[in-house]
């Protein structure tokens, strides 16, 4: 098997019908009779409800409907807990989960309180003015530390304080190892990382039939499979009874895969009820509250180094802000404590985290999915270990560097995928020094800045090492067909959110079947058209997916060969598989091409061979035992006025290892994107909330999304360790782009201003030009 | 986010959109290039009752060079003609600094100067630059007509002199005096988003090279654009070195009572605006002699 | 009482249609529920992120700033006007396809209207003169570089092409 297109850049199926306006998103789903749907949400952070009035609404003309909590009777429950505690000895886990609609008490500003059916989009909107609603405001928890105060306000009534979760890992024993150490570092760290703020915004629309009794409900969801399943159970229906599809998706980047939102729950129950279609497409003030956010950590961290700066330990105490409900357990704060290590020799860690609720939206994975939070911690402590031991930044991490013969690399804590956290393979240095030669740091630190220095401009080099946990299970499918005209049809139950998994996906199957990848059709997010596996999330859809697309695939070769062998009554091996045909090897003349081959497959009349399937096709699925480290380092060269503090990227460069790469311009694709986001998490983006819970910037004008003159050209490059865990040998890279940013940024910032002279740490992010003033000033004084 | 209802009038004249203005009063407002009023509509901050479309009175769009000492500019010319008429921007330099930096070209292609001034963003650009220019506003109303100085006209946070039952007509620039040199600069977190600062000063010679004159107006640090020039008064009569201009910069530093906003403390506005005064006045004065 | 409604008679990639809108109809909604031209996208409507851009009479413009009863007696040109037909993409189409411009692509549409105007007013961009034409555009997806390229390369096949 010749592999034409894998590994090459080849440019995607999917692109005309996006470039011509003639892709289907959710909101151009129209159908006959469809109302349109407006939820009322809480002015307040936290308060009981006394009352709804809804009477004045259901008087204006064109609204057909308005539901509270109490009409949604025996419907009306918690959502499911997405993820369980992991077997973590001595967890603490409260888990609360959010309700379709808000009954008896409030618990974040934005949460769902009723929800307005009416013609159209316009008049639910004023409907919602006519809606009265009394509460007794509560006291609201923001900030962590206050919140587990004895006399903080309880989020849950039924929970004795906000503790949310609390966790303790170690790996060997951190006070030895302290107390061995010729340096002993500890600081507070404070990581906020915003919210996703795709450009398309969350909808969903929900169609019942009632005749057929089947529920179709169109959701711009990364896990059609499980909102499936997970709907048809809360409305009573069969799984077969319900079908999801994920049109095309404007970006997800982790929030879309929260399921069982309120608007998700609460839709197709109102197109039953009312026997039609009904839409709710949210919009760009909504999205500030209703989609979940990832937010923030505290981390107080120490650091133990021998006098070569070799690492004996961490330790690392950290609170988390989980807002309102928990129902992704510990996801994000697991992946801030596993992630912290890095791909750095730890021999001990004590870790514990305490997730706490606050009256603000929920927490859930969004694009590094808490990994930034751990890497800040870890690359920031390793710079100020770097400066107290006179040892370059760069050479400190390259002696804690885990070697390439320590693979797998055991690092015993348990990790999101409930096993103990395992590096498959790796090789860590030659990344580094491909950074380190392409943003010339050693000309730059030598010559470069000193000269620069000379002229009055500040101009500083950050360099940020860190792991990506990708490819987690469970596991997904894949159905493979070679239809008639011999063209192939995929299908898979992950989402598409703009992976380009229409063409990654398709250059496996042309190269097992030997056909054009144009020829190959990827269906995705359909659950008519597959209906098992988890879903787009946590860099996977290449790892588990992709291996599952390549299994069915080398299947239906097999079968493929195998009919070819009996019509030509030749073996197997004197075939060859190219061009849409099967052909006997020097003899091009004798083929028979695929689709013939289908349909040879699938007679009309006769016998077949007992045990023998028909036509062309086979499902197959992969679930990797664990899951893949993928691995890269970052490097930046940033510029900042000294007076106006606002900074200019100079070079930023990625090297990055994610195992074969299928892909490559999808693959830079990501690592641009997820860049960007970084960028936007490091300098321009925060969630300004007010001691009551109040959101002050939720509009795209002040909460602040990097543009084409934020983002520099970025050069890319990579290496190949493949992961063993997987047929292809592929690693997930999703979310590498993002990881590192925060701490390149801070490191850079630091030194174009040498603020270590002046005593002046960057310990938090997001930063911004003004805060940068605020903290040297404070530092000066 | 869809605005809530209202009725919706093209007016066919001026008189017909004062008319309607006149009997609306509160409930009305006029849509000019919608910029600023249909997000806010959108939000539903905003839920005028009335909106009187004055997009189609020709009448009201153009700039006016007949005058020897003045330019006159139509209140509904959009940002787009301004940007695009090259003598215009050489006679008003500091349009010409200040235009690429409001918001976006597609937001540029809708947009008046008149509905800028009438908004009266503390934060927006043009205000600073009507007030370093000395402009005169021109309202009209079915009443009549009248004139307002600029520094008369922005009342106070998004408020400006326009009564009721007036419209912004025409804005009235006196052209800068000849050997003058004028540069507007801000900073944002963002190309095209609000000022965190913005500073528009124009600066006059005399034939010994000291100030003769200079005007100096703030954007983003106040309710209202900020006029400075009495902080640049040391400057006059002097030679404009650098120590002059720090000192320049520290009044006005002095003056200013910025809020601070989720972008940034107010510190660091003092601090920032204070930096953009220098480099403007600088700049300014780079340019004198260059102009033809 | 019903809410009025105006009769608007306007083209769209040079097609005439006649409607009949409520006065807070946004030509946003206008273009995308009642004309079916669904390609132009809503990601904000406040103005900010400009996947709604469109061309009134040539000039990009937000269309969730625009009520539709303003587009009365104007030309637009929406992205399913794009292409050279349907089986042609318009250069600019074609570009972003070879440059991977588009991850998700729902800023595409409000992308290719903003650089189709720029593009045609500014034959020769340098790389900063197109970042900063693109900068009222939002991407979360691609981090703009190989939007960046692809107008590069655009501009170079519109400039040489007859």
């Amino acid at each position: 098997m010749t592999a034409r297109y894998f590994g090459a850049a080849v440019r995607r199926n999917e692109d005309s019908r996006l470039l011509t306006g003639q892709a289907l998103f959710i909101d151009d789903v129209e159908l006959p009779g469809m109302l349109h749907a407006a939820f009322l949400r809480s002015q307040v952070a936290h308060a009981r409800i006394r009352k709804i009035d809804v009477s004045k609404a259901l008087r204006r003309p064109g609204v057909i409907a308005v539901y509270t909590a109490a009409d949604l009777g025996a419907y009306w429950q918690a959502g499911p807990l997405l993820v369980p505690a992991p077997p973590i000895p001595g967890l603490i886990f409260n888990p609360r989960m959010q309700v379709p609609l808000a009954k008896d008490k409030v618990r974040h500003a934005g949460e769902p309180l009723a929800v307005v059916v009416a013609e159209s989009r316009y008049i639910a909107e004023d409907a919602l003015d006519d809606l009265l609603v009394d509460l007794d405001e509560l006291p609201v928890v923001v900030e962590l530390e206050p919140a587990l105060a004895t006399d903080a306000a309880l989020v849950h009534d039924d929970v004795a304080s906000n503790v949310a979760s609390h966790a303790h890992q170690t790996k060997g024993d951190y006070r030895s190892a302290a107390a061995k150490a010729a340096l002993v570092l500890k600081r507070r760290f404070h990581y906020e990382h915003g919210i996703s703020s795709p450009i398309e915004t969350r909808g969903v629309v929900a169609q019942w039939d009632a005749r057929a009794r089947h529920m179709t409900i169109w959701d711009t969801t990364q896990a059609p499979v499980f909102v499936r399943n997970g709907l048809a159970a809360i409305l009573g229906l069969g799984e077969r009874q319900v079908r999801v599809i994920a049109p095309f998706v404007g970006g997800g980047f982790g929030p879309k895969i929260m399921m069982f939102y309120p608007e998700e729950v609460t839709l197709p129950w109102i197109a039953m009820r009312l026997n039609r279609p009904v839409k709710w497409i949210e919009d760009r003030f909504e999205h500030f509250f209703a989609t979940t956010h990832e937010r923030g950590q505290i981390h107080d961290a120490e650091i133990a180094l021998d006098r070569d700066g070799r690492i004996l330990g961490v330790k690392d105490v950290f609170l988390h802000d989980t807002g309102a409900y928990n129902p992704y357990g510990l996801t994000v704060p697991l992946n801030s404590q596993c992630t912290l290590l890095g791909p750095y020799v730890i021999p001990a860690y004590d870790s514990t985290f305490t997730a706490v609720f606050t009256n603000l939206p929920i927490v859930t994975p969004y694009r590094g999915a808490g990994r930034q939070h751990g890497v800040f911690v870890i690359e920031r402590l390793l710079d100020l270990a770097a400066h107290e031991l006179k040892i370059d930044p760069t050479e400190i991490r390259r002696r804690n560097l885990i070697p390439p013969d320590a693979f797998p690399y055991r690092n015993e804590i348990i990790y999101q995928d409930f096993q103990p956290l395992e590096y498959d393979s790796g090789n860590y240095e030659p990344v580094l020094d491909k950074v380190l030669a392409a943003i010339g740091y050693d000309r730059f630190v030598r010559h470069e800045q000193p000269s620069l220095r000379a002229q009055g401009r500040c101009v500083g080099i950050g360099v940020a090492c860190y792991v990506e946990g990708t490819g987690i299970g469970p596991y997904e499918g894949a159905k493979v067909q070679v239809q008639s005209n011999g063209k192939v049809s995929v299908a898979t139950g992950v989402g598409t959110q703009g992976q380009g998994h229409f063409t990654s996906f398709a250059q496996i199957v042309a190269d097992a079947l030997g056909v054009d990848v144009r020829d190959v059709d990827i269906v995705t997010g359909d659950t008519d058209q597959f209906y098992w596996g988890a879903g787009t999330f946590a860099s996977r859809g290449a790892v588990v997916a992709g291996n599952a697309v390549s299994a069915a695939s080398q299947a239906v070769r097999n079968k493929a060969l195998k009919l070819a062998a009996e019509a030509f009554e030749c073996s197997e091996q004197d075939l060859v598989v190219a061009d849409g045909k099967v052909s006997i090897t020097g003899i091009p003349e004798k083929f028979i091409r695929l689709g013939e081959l289908a349909q040879r497959a699938n007679p009309m009349r006769g016998a077949v061979t007992p045990g023998t399937e028909p036509g062309l096709e086979s499902t197959q699925y992969f679930g990797p035992a664990k899951g893949a480290t993928a691995n890269g380092v970052h490097a930046a060269v940033i510029e900042v006025d000294p007076e106006t503090f606002d900074l200019k990227i100079l070079k930023y460069v990625v090297v990055h290892d994610c195992g074969t790469v299928i892909n490559p311009m999808i693959l830079e694709g990501q690592i641009h994107g997820g860049v960007a986001q970084g960028i936007g998490n490091a300098f321009f983006e925060k969630l300004s909330f007010d001691e009551q819970g109040q959101l002050l910037n939720a509009s795209l004008a002040d909460y602040l999304l990097p543009t084409a003159l934020d983002v520099p050209r970025m050069e890319l490059d990579h290496t190949v360790t493949p992961s063993p865990l997987n047929p292809l040998g592929v690693k997930g890279a999703g979310e590498a782009g993002a990881i590192p940013v925060g701490a390149v940024f801070a490191q850079a910032i630091e030194d174009a201003l040498q603020l270590k002279r002046r005593k002046v740490e960057l310990n938090e992010i997001p930063l911004s030009p003004s805060r940068l003033f605020d903290l040297i000033r404070k530092g000066d004084t | 986010m869809k605005p809530a209802p209202f009725r919706y009038f093209a007016a066919s004249s001026l008189d017909h959109a004062l008319s309607l203005k006149a009997e609306h009063g509160d409930e009305a407002r006029f849509l000019a290039g919608g910029q600023s009023l249909i997000p806010a509509m959108n939000f539903r901050l905003a839920r005028p009752a009335v909106l009187i479309d004055i997009n189609g009175l020709a009448e009201l769009a153009g700039i006016d060079r007949t005058r020897e000492n003045e330019i006159r500019i139509g209140a509904v010319t959009r940002y787009r003609a301004l940007e695009r008429d090259g003598d215009f921007l050489k006679a008003c330099p500091l349009f010409a600094d200040a235009l690429p930096q409001i918001a976006h070209p597609q937001i540029r292609n809708r947009g008046t100067i008149g509905g800028n001034l009438s908004h009266a963003d503390p934060a927006s650009e043009l205000p600073a630059v009507a007030l370093a220019m000395r402009a005169r506003m021109r309202m009209k109303s079915a009443r009549g007509e009248r004139e307002v100085a600029a520094s008369e006209f922005f009342v106070g946070l998004l408020t400006t002199a326009v009564e009721t039952d007036e419209m912004l007509t025409e804005i009235i620039l006196p052209v800068p005096a000849p050997g003058s040199g004028s540069c507007f600069m801000e900073i944002a977190r963002r190309r095209g988003d609000f000022a965190l600062a913005g500073v528009a000063g124009v600066i006059t010679l005399d034939e010994e090279r000291r100030c003769a004159a200079v005007r100096l107006a703030l954007c983003g640090v106040g309710d209202t654009p900020v006029d400075a020039s009495a902080a640049a008064a040391s400057l006059v009569g002097q030679p404009c070195t650098d120590k002059a201009i720090d000192d320049v910069t520290a009044a006005v530093r002095d003056m200013i009572a910025p809020s601070g906003s989720v972008h940034a403390s107010a510190a660091y506005q003092r601090h920032v605006a204070g930096v953009l005064v220098g480099r403007a006045l600088k700049t300014a004065l780079k340019r004198i002699g260059h102009a033809a | 009482m019903p809410p009025e409604r105006h009769d608007i008679a306007l083209t769209v990639n040079g097609t005439a249609y006649r409607g009949s809108v409520e006065s807070r109809m946004l030509l946003s909604d206008f273009l995308r529920h009642d004309l079916r031209l669904a390609g132009t996208h809503v990601g904000c409507e406040h103005g900010v992120c400009g996947a709604c851009t469109v061309l009134l009479d040539g000039a990009p413009v937000r269309s969730c700033l625009m009520l539709a009863v303003q587009a009365d007696g104007h030309a637009l040109v929406t992205v399913e006007g794009l292409a050279l037909d349907p089986e042609r993409l318009h250069p600019i189409q074609q570009a972003m396809h070879d440059h991977h411009g588009l991850q998700c692509g729902y800023c595409t549409p409000g992308i290719l209207m903003t650089m189709t105007a720029f593009l045609s007013e500014n034959p020769s961009p340098s790389e900063d003169d197109i970042r900063e034409a693109l900068s009222g555009n939002l991407c979360r997806c691609t981090g703009y570089q190989n939007i960046v390229d692809a107008m590069l390369d655009a501009a170079l096949t519109m400039r040489t092409s007859p």
